[in-house]
């Protein structure tokens, strides 16, 4: 087995250093080039089929569970109509992390063919652990995706009751705290808190 | 034309044909995805929210009722306008030594569960030298039988019970409490 796989590789290996004998160096560059750009484009499709409200709520764990929270909140119905999706807080917006952030979810494609969450006790039971993920992917880049529309720097403090903009200059403007130590539970019900700090 | 020359062309005619299949494929994408969202609620102006005076909208011996707004049984009348929080963070006065304050502020989407307690976030010992928020009182961890527990008493847990947030709306009943330093200023009328 070992000595055939050996043989095969040798026999690519060999194909592959040896110049082309009927194709033209042309052909190879264009058509190297035109490959690319439909495997980019097709990549790229894929990758932002995959990053839309209608993909992840096409899986019953999330349309049942944390879907349905979100609707009563302020990111999915408020005055002005502008919401977020799953996408805006729960991928990045900038390719490299964007990426890096989609191969964790292989995970969660893990979770969904083996069931870890398919019943609403199941979820219950895995939902501070999943929640505690998330509370430390914000953390650790300080809130990213709520600051991709939250910015503190077009924040007009006059316009926040006197109790939001103190406690915003206090502790938000002197990057002591950022968004999610403060706003956990903001989009979904929290699981049990106890022991866990808040604020 | 040379055998170089037809492969360029066609390789432009591939090449040409792929941008057109990425433009379609793209605006195929782009196309439905914006129509969803339509439905949001006039934006309202707000005003700052002024206490008001507890005057009935139904005259009193009418024979109206006031829950109606003092309309007719047969008539279908409009709803009034969802009245607004306010949410100026100003304590207001009690008006007798034991009720529970007011909220000053809104608290929408506030969890109030067994798992969380959003007031507590704030209002907590704990927490209230950073929120600067005045923190429950002692009573609030004391037990039936007056022990006082760590944590917030089970029983006092539901701030909600108690304290609630004020609104703009109109009183639909006229209200003639007086509370006591009022009582007490007034001339004896039985002497």
């Amino acid at each position: 087995m070992w000595a055939w796989m050996k043989r095969c590789l040798l026999v690519f290996w060999h194909t592959l250093r040896r110049p082309s004998v009927h194709y033209s160096l042309g052909f190879l560059t264009l058509g190297g080039f035109l490959a690319g750009v439909l495997f980019w484009g097709a990549f790229n499709t894929a990758l932002e089929a995959t990053n839309t409200e209608r993909f992840c709520t096409s899986c019953h764990e999330m349309r049942d569970n944390v879907f349905q929270e979100l609707k009563t909140t302020i990111h999915y119905s408020n005055r002005s109509g502008v919401r977020a999706t799953c996408p805006d807080c729960h991928v990045p917006h900038n390719w490299t992390d964007k990426i890096a952030r989609k191969m964790q979810a292989s995970k969660e494609v893990w979770g969904k063919i083996f069931g870890t969450i398919d019943t609403r006790e199941k979820f219950l039971d895995e939902r501070l652990v999943l929640a505690e993920h998330e509370w430390a992917r914000l953390k650790a880049n300080d809130s990213l995706e709520c600051r991709n529309c939250h910015n503190y720097a077009s924040m007009d403090l006059t316009r926040q009751s006197p109790r939001s903009a103190s406690i915003h200059k206090r502790w938000l403007g002197t990057g002591e705290k950022t968004c999610i130590d403060c706003h956990k539970g903001i989009a979904h019900h929290l699981p049990d808190m106890k022991g866990i700090p808040q604020g | 034309m040379s055998n170089t020359s037809r492969f360029v062309a066609s390789a432009v005619v591939v090449l040409a044909l792929a941008s057109v299949l990425a433009f379609v494929a793209s605006h195929r994408k782009a196309g439905p995805t914006g129509a969803a969202q339509e439905a949001a609620a006039p934006a309202a102006s707000v005003a700052a929210p002024a206490p008001r005076p507890a005057v009935a909208v139904v005259p009193a011996g009418s024979g109206l009722d006031a829950i109606r707004r003092g309309a007719e049984l047969d008539k279908e009348i409009a709803p009034p306008p969802m009245a607004r929080v306010e949410n100026t963070d100003i304590r207001r006065n009690r008006a007798y030594p034991m009720q529970p304050p007011t909220i000053p502020h809104s608290i929408d989407n506030y969890q109030i569960d067994r798992n969380s307690n959003r007031c507590m976030l704030c209002h907590a010992r704990a927490n209230a030298d950073k929120f600067q928020a005045p923190p429950v009182s002692v009573t609030h961890y004391m037990d039936r039988d007056d022990q006082f527990l760590a944590t917030i008493s089970p029983r006092r847990y539901f701030c909600n019970q108690c304290h609630v947030v004020q609104t703009d709306a109109q009183p639909l009943v006229a209200n003639g409490f007086k509370d006591i330093d009022t009582v007490l200023s007034e001339p004896n009328k039985a002497n």
